[in-house]
């Protein structure tokens, strides 16, 4: 590992993450809801020992950047722990200090320096259509990269592919109905070129932080953890959100909200898309536990691989 | 380390030098700058945005109330502000008159990003311009020779705030999310309002989060950017541009129209009122059709060609009265002229934005602009969170029109924004978004007039081709 100069007010903990913030990350009790049988006691042990600084590489198709902004608010561990004390964030366009050519040829230089041990995240959707003319990502040796050559030539020598947010895991909003652009999730043109790393898909637009902080903390201690029929870890992605919904009683009691503005009720009937979505955001909530997507309106569905085609309108009952 | 490999050699000499920088980083998307560097200075640039998703194609035939789901995801930085352009422009087709909470409401979430936006383009995607990080990852490498000029003791506390800034803009996401529903991408703002009715816990859980943040950008942002001011005067007479703004204004103040940031648009020297015919987007040198060149977004187009001979770049060139304008924090404060902050006052001598003068368009003029309008909009979420009434209404619901068209006109932090709906047969019919940064970043107009951003950078000093420091920190200022 390169030089890892912390700052002296990082110096002070030892280890990267403590085991407190990391089990709050696990289970979701920053939300105030803990879930105990949700973490693994092999994850707790790795942080006793302390973590090593994983080499990341995250780079960004067709996106928004929103996947790289929710990771910013990370609360448990903080994102500055995440950054100084978890990966070593070798390549990201919107948060390196370096720029063109100098940071494309770091990029190239630490896919070979750490081969099979470094893991590429991708952002958004890959552009396939014309020759990916669509997503133009970078220029080395006088050579225009787009995100197709990209993927191409970093995903292979990667030890693993995490596919982060839905337009990366699934196509998203780039791949609905209308698009020209050939917009592909990393699963797919992964396998459409022979490429056999292994991918975790982290969807949600964008996802939770700690659906991305967790499942790189269970990779880097544990490998993969285990993934659902769509290639998303289970400890996040394994319950349906109408089941557990705070509101659930309300439902059973026919009690139905009747307009976007109503504070009570299940929002089935205003076209909330928690019966067919699976992922922990009624205990986990957003933003530090602040409030989350039905307690404000309905639930759109965002980490659904049929999102946004299969989860249109937004606003009508399914 | 050279940084970049420049086509010929010799810094500072009378020879012409090529300079590809892609990607630009540190910036929301995809995007290269070429500048050709003549005896130390720019003296022609090209920008390029190298990526297209689609979104007004996609949005045909959809429910038009899900245009504020799906224009959020243009931009992950700043989504509060294309859910409000998308609203505006579904009450003006839907015909609802917000509530004085639901527009109260909507201020308080598109300000507390305003908020997270700014601070964040200052520590996290420029301040590395002028400071040095720590030497690891992703903070190395960086360019060898990068002009930092402040001491050591200065560059550790801009260090320290760097990481307490990623606390703060953080914070202002929890804002957002309490009447938002969750940040990026809120569920809150919808057409007739918003969908949270406050409560006097929200809004105190609100206030206290606010009031951390508030300390934060008059005791530390404000100051820190007037004190890069001293090390760094000459970025103050760089990087003027065209010297011709808009601004669409924003955070409405009442029913009426009047905003806390002025509409207002200044071209050649003069100002004049927002017309929104006087708007007309070019493709020449963009990779679209020809056909489609030189329409207002209200009969808009969008019909992609990425094989196009001479064209550069995936942003079409707006253009107000033919002319290119440039938006964002410089425009808005030009308009609004406030008082400025009393460090701001102390330091340039002036009380006023505009006294600043040509001052203002510069590199850190932009800046200044930009930390002003924080501590502006800081003042007004203030006054805004004492105007929100508890458990007052906030969404008006109102019928999908068969067909409608509706004008969304707004500003995101990083400048003019306009959403454009047209209704056929109860579904969108057309979607046209013409967003802040592609008033900045565009490319060459069929008249051949340079973007704004483009311009600014002719004259900016490169004294070493192998570390062009200047050009980056000239577009980051821009906050594209």
């Amino acid at each position: 590992m390169k030089d890892v100069q912390l700052l002296p007010e990082m110096q002070q903990k030892k280890s990267g993450v403590t085991r407190r913030s990391f089990l709050k990350t696990v289970t979701g009790t920053a939300a105030g809801i803990g879930i105990a049988q949700m973490v693994n006691p092999a994850l707790i042990q790795a942080l006793e020992k302390g973590l090593k600084r994983h080499p990341v590489i995250w780079v960004q198709g067709q996106g928004c950047t929103g996947c790289s902004v929710t990771l910013l608010n990370s609360t448990s561990p903080p994102i500055a722990d995440v950054l100084l004390k978890v990966i070593s964030l070798q390549f990201h366009p919107t948060v390196m200090a370096s720029e063109g050519e100098m940071g494309m040829e770091n990029l190239y230089a630490i896919a070979e320096e750490y081969k099979g041990r470094f893991s590429l995240v991708v952002e958004g959707a890959i552009p396939t259509a014309e020759d990916g003319k669509y997503c133009i990502v970078g220029e080395a040796h006088h050579k225009e990269i787009t995100m197709v050559d990209l993927v191409k030539e970093i995903a292979p020598q990667a030890g693993s592919v995490l596919a982060i947010g839905t337009c990366a895991a699934f196509g998203g909003i780039p791949a609905a109905e209308g698009n020209v652009t050939g917009a592909t999730s990393v699963t797919d043109f992964l396998k459409d070129n022979g490429i056999s790393t292994p991918v975790v898909n982290i969807s949600g637009c964008p996802p939770h932080p700690d659906w991305i902080v967790g499942s790189i903390v269970h990779l880097l201690e544990k490998g993969i953890p285990e993934l659902d029929e769509e290639g998303r870890p289970m400890i996040f992605y394994g319950e349906n959100i109408h089941d557990n919904c705070p509101r659930l009683d309300a439902y059973e009691e026919g009690e139905m909200s009747e307009t976007l503005s109503d504070p009570k009720g299940c929002r089935m009937d205003i076209g909330c898309k928690g019966p067919d979505t699976y992922a922990d955001c009624y205990k986990r909530k957003w933003n530090s536990g602040m409030n989350w997507c039905i307690d404000n309106a309905v639930c759109i569905g965002c980490v659904s691989s049929g999102f946004p085609d299969g989860t249109t309108p937004f606003y009508e009952p399914a | 380390m050279a940084g970049c490999k420049p086509q010929a050699e010799s810094a500072g000499s009378k020879q012409k030098v090529k300079i590809p920088i892609d990607p630009v980083t540190r910036i929301e998307g995809h995007l290269k700058a070429e500048v050709e560097v003549k005896g130390g200075v720019v003296v022609d640039a090209h920008l390029s945005g190298g990526m297209y998703r689609g979104f007004e194609q996609i949005l045909k035939g959809r429910d038009p109330r899900d245009a504020v789901q799906f224009v959020q995801r243009i931009c992950g930085v700043c989504p509060t502000a294309h859910a409000t352009a998308s609203a505006l422009a579904l009450d003006d087709a839907f015909g609802v008159e917000l509530t004085d909470n639901g527009r109260i409401a909507r201020n308080l979430i598109l300000g507390a990003n305003y908020l997270q936006s700014h601070i964040l383009h200052f520590y996290h995607l420029a301040a590395l311009d002028y400071v040095n990080g720590p030497d690891t990852a992703p903070f190395i490498p960086r360019y060898g020779n990068n002009d930092v000029r402040v001491p050591k003791e200065i560059n550790d506390v801009a260090v320290g705030q760097y990481l307490e800034a990623l606390e703060m803009r953080k914070i202002c996401h929890e804002m957002v999310a309490l009447l938002g529903g969750r940040m990026p991408h809120v569920q809150g703002i919808v057409v007739g309002g918003s969908t949270e009715i406050p409560t006097r816990e929200a809004l105190n859980a609100y206030a206290v989060r606010f009031h951390k943040v508030k300390q934060f950008i008059l005791e530390k942002y404000v100051p820190i950017v007037y004190l890069l001011a001293g090390p760094y005067g000459d970025l103050l007479k760089t990087g003027i541009g065209h010297k011709n703004l808009v601004s669409w204004g924003v955070f409405p103040t009442d029913s009426k129209g009047n905003t806390l940031l002025k509409p207002g648009v200044y071209t050649d020297g003069k100002d004049y009122d927002v017309d929104p015919a006087m708007i007309k987007e070019y493709v020449k040198y963009s990779w679209f059709e020809d056909s489609t060149t030189g329409l207002n977004p209200t009969e808009g187009e969008t019909k992609p060609n990425v094989n196009k001979k001479g064209a550069y770049s995936f942003i079409k060139a707006p253009r107000y009265n033919d002319k290119p304008h440039e938006g964002g924090p410089l425009a808005r404060m030009w308009a609004t002229n406030p008082e400025i902050s009393k460090v701001g006052q102390e330091k340039l001598g002036v009380t006023n934005f505009r006294q600043i003068g040509d001052a203002a368009f510069s590199i850190l003029g932009r800046h200044v602009a930009r930390a002003e309008e924080t501590a502006l909009v800081a003042m007004a979420v203030e006054e805004w969170l004492e105007q929100a009434q508890p458990g007052k209404e906030t969404f008006v619901p109102a019928e999908i029109p068969e067909s409608a068209e509706g004008l969304g006109m707004t500003e995101a932090p990083r400048g003019a924004l306009l959403h454009y709906i047209d209704i056929k047969d109860s579904v969108i019919s057309n979607y046209q978004v013409t967003s802040a940064t592609i008033w900045n970043a565009n490319p060459r107009d069929d008249m051949g007039q340079r973007g704004p951003i483009e311009e600014a950078l002719i004259g900016v000093p490169v004294p070493d081709v192998e570390n062009p420091v200047n050009v980056g920190r000239l577009i980051r200022a821009y906050d594209p």
